[in-house]
């Protein structure tokens, strides 16, 4: 089982995020299971979402404790919450940021991690330029496929499209690309 | 047809699939999405010949289900916590009145204080109230007993609660297979009312009953329970025969036949104990889960059936009676003293409330304490020991000490001091 948790603020699409991930992995023939953290929603408060991802059945209802991936959307939830508790360091860790682990302060913690498995990109940058809204969620998706191998693009692309008109998903599916060829981009360079 | 999708639209599906007439309603949360969806369903002409009705609130919605109901049209509503509190005299009238509504439940705490979380609370709250009260462990066994609820109300003419753990399942995004609709129409016949409003052969519902009568009246509500017992485990048969599931029925046991140790509770919390269960059996420990599916009728034979083996039996449940402790854990005591004897040793664990995460790890904690005969015989599960006895102390050091709420969440940083100390 694969595990993943995702944390922003609210208005930052986190919720969808896990949702589109649970989406695509079922159109991939997977079990998957997504929720929210469930707290009260409202526009700028820490938010946190979960999927789990199978070859078998999923019965486990409690939050992510142990995350193989973790998807930062926000890097000023680093001062406000312990985003990383009980993180696995064999697992994977996204950023959404155009700083490195050392300028963000954190490096202390993803040293832990293997090379290649904590990636930082300007999920945020991108959004505004595919989908002229500062929410980062569709290209830390793309980003997630390209670093995990979990899920393909036509799977996530499907998800979006069965979640928005075409006139949001269209937009939304170049920005996953886009996350998609920076992390491979990346991954290249290293 | 295989889907990912939310539990709340799945039931929303699941309810159309049996063609309601009638669908008052007044959203809450949990519940809301649920509700939403059908009118999204009604407006679009999805589900045709429904009525559907936001109506001012959830007395007016029971209230108008009850007519509806009376009236011979199939009718289906849900709420959650507070609002099924807000309409509670007419919950008893519709179970007192013998109408086959079937309602969802989305389970919530009750206040105050206020919260909106998850817990059984609400569910507790109407535990006498004389409706069938079901439980679901996940999404797809919600779509399975709603479908299931609307035969076992009609069939007894008594009101059917379908009772769904709020966020946890309503709002979790899981695989639901969703049956098509000949195979709904095939389980589900049409609804022949036991009782109808017609013009055109005019009767009263809703006499007064004085001493001569209300005993026999109310007896035959039991009985009428009583027989559920059976009709629930038929249908449930029969449901698998023709969707090709096992859903529903009054109790599962997972490897509890043979465990010394078997935990029992109702609802969500069930998928996360077989979660722990496999991990434990492959080390070795002897434990297994006793699901209860029907809460009302109480199914008291089937449970010291699953449990006669059992030497240690932990009852988890996400609600208490305050000033008494664990209701599940009480009535499953009655029940097994009179069959099993007292040589079964009951533990009662609390947990859950308000939506506190029940998470595998403190559940491995209750059993590992069993397995040493450990475990105490009242345990609130993941209680902050440190934080109460704080408030204790202030109360006995202070006679104006203050709100509870208030005060605990100063202590645990969740709002800055309102007042200094």
């Amino acid at each position: 089982m694969f595990q993943i948790r995702i944390h922003g603020r609210g208005g930052q699409g986190v919720v969808s995020a896990s949702e589109l991930l649970s989406v695509a992995a079922f159109s991939e023939g997977k079990f998957s299971q997504s929720f929210p953290s469930f707290g009260s929603e409202r526009m700028g408060a820490p938010v946190q979402a979960f999927a789990r991802i199978s070859d078998s059945n999923i019965t486990i209802r409690e939050p992510v404790m142990e995350p193989d991936m973790l998807i930062i959307q926000d890097p000023t939830l680093f001062q406000a919450i312990n985003v990383f508790d009980g993180a696995k360091f064999d697992g994977y860790l996204l950023i959404n940021s155009s700083k490195t682990p050392e300028e963000l302060g954190i490096d202390d913690v993803t040293s832990q991690y293997p090379n290649n498995h904590v990636m930082t990109l300007p999920a945020t940058e991108l959004a505004l330029k595919y989908i002229k809204q500062p929410k980062p969620n569709t290209v830390l998706l793309g980003a997630f496929a390209a670093l995990s191998n979990t899920i393909k693009i036509p799977a996530l692309e499907d998800a979006i499209r069965g979640k928005f008109p075409k006139k949001i998903a269209e937009p939304n599916i170049a920005a996953t690309t886009a996350g998609y060829n920076f992390i491979i981009k990346q991954l290249e360079n290293t | 047809m295989l889907y990912q999708m939310s539990g709340s639209i799945a039931v929303a599906k699941a309810i159309a699939l049996c063609r309601p007439d009638v669908v008052p309603c007044y959203p809450i949360t949990p519940q809301t999405h649920i509700v939403e969806h059908l009118s999204v369903l009604v407006k679009s002409g999805q589900l045709e010949n429904c009525t559907y009705e936001n109506v001012e609130s959830e007395f007016a919605s029971m209230s108008f289900c009850i007519g509806s109901s009376a009236a011979g049209a199939r009718t289906y509503t849900a709420t959650a916590s507070q609002g099924l509190l807000y309409m509670m005299e007419a919950v008893y009238n519709a179970s007192g009145l013998g109408l086959p509504i079937v309602m969802t439940l989305g389970n919530r705490a009750i206040g105050a204080p206020i919260n909106i979380w998850n817990d059984h609370s609400d569910a507790m709250s109407v535990r006498d109230a004389g409706w069938i009260q079901l439980f679901v462990e996940s999404n797809q066994q919600a779509v399975d007993v709603h479908i299931q609820a609307f035969k076992l109300a009609e069939a007894l003419s008594i009101p059917v609660m379908v009772n769904m753990d709020g966020f946890i399942l309503t709002h979790a995004i899981t695989r639901v297979d969703l049956p098509e609709q000949e195979q709904v129409d095939q389980f589900l016949p049409p609804f022949v009312p036991r009782q109808k409003l017609d013009t055109e052969a005019p009767l009263s519902i809703g006499a007064m009953v004085g001493p001569d009568a209300f005993t026999e009246v109310r007896y035959l509500a039991h009985h009428r329970q009583k027989e559920a017992l059976a009709i629930i485990e038929q249908q449930a048969k029969e449901f698998a025969k023709i969707f090709g599931r096992d859903s529903g029925g009054l109790v599962k046991s997972y490897f509890s036949e043979d465990a010394d140790i078997v935990l029992v509770a109702m609802g969500s919390v069930i998928g996360t104990m077989q979660d722990l269960v496999n991990d434990l059996r492959n080390e070795g420990y002897s434990v297994g889960i006793l699901s209860l599916r029907s809460f009302r009728p109480f199914p008291a034979n089937a449970i010291c059936n699953a449990l006669k083996n059992a030497k240690q039996v932990i009852v988890f449940e996400k609600s208490f009676a305050v000033g008494m402790g664990g209701i599940l854990a009480s009535e499953i005591h009655m029940a097994t003293q009179r069959f099993v004897g007292d040589k079964l040793i009951i533990k009662s664990v609390i947990g859950g409330l308000g939506g506190r995460t029940i998470t595998k790890k403190s559940l491995r904690k209750l059993i590992d304490s069993a397995n040493k005969n450990e475990l105490d015989d009242e345990v609130f599960m993941d209680l902050d020991g440190t934080t109460v006895v704080r408030e204790l102390k202030r109360q006995q050091e202070e006679q104006s000490s203050g709100p509870v709420a208030e005060n605990i969440l100063r202590d645990i940083g969740v709002v800055s001091a309102s007042k200094t100390h």
